[in-house]
């Protein structure tokens, strides 16, 4: 089974936003960066049926040369070559573009990539990818296996989930707990560094978004305490003064 | 040509982030000269669909196909492709949500569209076609400017006040030419709890976390949820340990909410979980640490025991009604 998982480098999950140049663009000074969570599920599961089923894993990045310490972090934990897409990622047609381009030369039989990036919150890469390809699409998926052709997979649906099942060739957009998250080993991270990492330049795709301004929340009020010997006038308040009840 | 707004139904009714949807449509509509149609797939009373008018659609485009009757976002996709070449539609709007998001990806793949996602506010049509959308999970905003002939737009839930009025909109009956590959995954089992309150839609939300100390003390905390008529939720933690569903997960890496009140008990508030909530238009934190990092983002806190508070609430709660 040839298997491509694809990847995010985005700020982590503790990182406090900010951004420079009149607000245009992300201040990257201080932030640490990871491989997209829910992209770390789907890859931890590509390393797995891969093992159990033999066949091939490439990892893809749609990304600049910062995204390099996280996809080797990929090659560390299993993936057995990788792909980078020479490009700022700009907007999802434009990564989903670059993806399916990829993926057309390759034939690959599953596609896996996280539900959504950290960063933009889309969610429609998987899709869009899927219908470039003119194969079935799914997320979020939460269980998947693989036996013959043929993946039998659950996805979240509102207050529970949807068992399926559907033949190969699938995209599918992932999230926990479709597997536990991989650490690499010291052996992983000393072979990583062997494997190859081919840098390929993006096709042409339109523009669709462009990208005017980052706005920062406002800042919050103070809290209200309400001393809690006197915890019921809170159903009060939030009747009369926030009058969300 | 119309704006074309995708709404969900939830046993026959539209749901309250799809109203949200309809009413960002025919604002959109407005502002464009033009009418706002709605596409419903799925079982419901023509009296239900007709609601689409009080909050500003003209029309219902109404899909009955029992091969639809189970979501299936590849043939929703295809359906709502022919709803828009038949209305002509250049703006096609939805609700953020999983099936909002797996409908919209497909559609704008098929007509070479831009989807954005997490819109908040109505578009800036003075230059251009300017939203501004939600990003890193809340923790900031993005104005982007729409290129594409063709937009689709997810709107984040309560971006808009909502102002009906007593419109009623036509019920037309739309029949979709489906592909026999949209039916190629065959759903073999779902596990619904059919009486909880989706998170997604919810306007009241008590979520738990560590704090309760284990999932056998769950009880204070459904109970304060049942006299709100609220959903309930957790931190990842909790669902971690399994105390709790997965679908309960709010969070970065969870389910991002935007209720109206988000009552966290025992949660400290790490910032993954934050950037799940940030959302709500109101925070109540009871947590017994006054020093949880969690207060900060609240607009409501009480220092305490959650086991003393929340029965204490629930009965506030009872006697108000």
């Amino acid at each position: 089974m040839k298997i491509l998982v694809c990847i995010t480098n985005v700020p982590d999950t503790t990182a406090k936003i900010s951004f420079t140049d009149n607000d245009t663009r992300f201040n990257k000074n201080g932030v640490q960066y990871i491989i997209g969570p829910y992209d770390d599920y789907a890859l931890a599961r590509g390393v797995e049926l891969r093992e159990a089923s033999g066949g091939s894993l490439t990892v893809l990045n749609v990304g600049e040369s910062d995204s390099e310490p996280q996809i080797r972090k990929a090659l560390a934990i299993g993936a057995d070559e990788a792909i980078r897409v020479n490009a700022e990622p700009t907007d999802s047609y434009f990564v989903a573009s670059q993806i399916a381009h990829i993926a057309s030369q390759n034939k690959y039989d599953l596609i896996l990539m996280g539900r959504e990036s950290l960063d933009f919150n889309s969610g429609v890469v998987h899709g869009l990818v899927g219908e470039m390809l003119g194969i079935p699409s799914y997320s979020p998926v939460m269980q998947l296996d693989v036996t013959e052709g043929k993946a039998e997979f659950a996805r979240e649906i509102d207050g529970g989930k949807e068992h399926l099942v559907a033949s190969l060739p699938l995209v599918l957009g992932c999230q926990e707990p479709i597997a536990e998250w991989k650490i690499p080993n010291m052996r992983g991270i000393m072979t990583a560094r062997t494997k190859p990492l081919t840098v390929v330049e993006p096709v042409d795709v339109d523009t669709m978004v462009t990208l005017e301004k980052y706005i920062q929340p406002a800042p919050k009020g103070a809290c209200k305490m309400i001393p809690a010997d006197e915890a019921e006038q809170l159903i009060t308040l939030l009747k009369t003064e926030a009058k969300v009840l | 040509m119309s704006v074309l707004i995708f709404v969900e139904l939830d046993q026959g009714s539209i749901k309250k982030t799809s109203q949200e949807a309809i009413y960002y449509g025919g604002k959109v509509a407005e502002s464009l000269n033009t009418g706002a149609t709605v596409l419903a797939i799925g079982n419901a009373d023509e009296i239900n669909l007709q609601v689409a008018g009080h909050f500003g659609a003209q029309k219902v485009l109404h899909v009955t196909e029992s091969k639809l009757s189970h979501e299936n976002s590849l043939a929703y996709a295809d359906t709502l492709v022919q709803a828009v070449q038949q209305e002509g539609s250049t703006v096609i709007v939805m609700a953020k949500s999983g099936l909002g998001d797996a409908v919209a990806a497909r559609a704008a793949a098929k007509l070479k569209a831009s989807v954005v996602s997490g819109v908040t506010s109505l578009p800036d049509l003075s230059n251009g076609f300017k939203v501004e959308r939600s990003i890193y999970t809340g923790k900031a905003f993005a104005i982007v400017d729409i290129k594409s002939d063709i937009k689709i737009l997810a709107i984040k839930k309560n971006a808009l006040e909502v102002v009906e009025t007593d419109q009623i909109a036509l019920v037309e009956s739309f029949a979709p030419t489906l592909r026999d590959s949209d039916f190629a995954a065959t759903v073999t089992n779902t596990e619904k709890a059919s009486s909880e309150l989706s998170l997604n839609e919810a306007d009241i939300i008590v979520s738990g976390g560590r704090g309760m100390k284990g999932p056998e003390n769950w009880d204070p905390l459904l109970e304060l949820a049942h006299a709100l008529g609220a959903a309930t939720g957790c931190s990842k933690p909790v669902s971690d340990l399994d105390w709790r569903p997965h679908h309960e997960h709010i969070g970065q890496t969870g389910i991002k909410v935007a209720p109206n009140l988000y009552i966290a008990c025992g949660i400290s508030g790490a910032i993954q979980h934050l950037a799940g909530v940030n959302g709500s238009k109101c925070i109540v934190v009871i947590n017994k640490d006054p020093e949880a990092p969690f207060f900060k983002a609240a607009d409501y806190g009480i220092v305490g025991d959650v086991f003393d508070i929340l029965p204490r609430l629930t009965q506030a709660v009872e006697a108000s009604k």
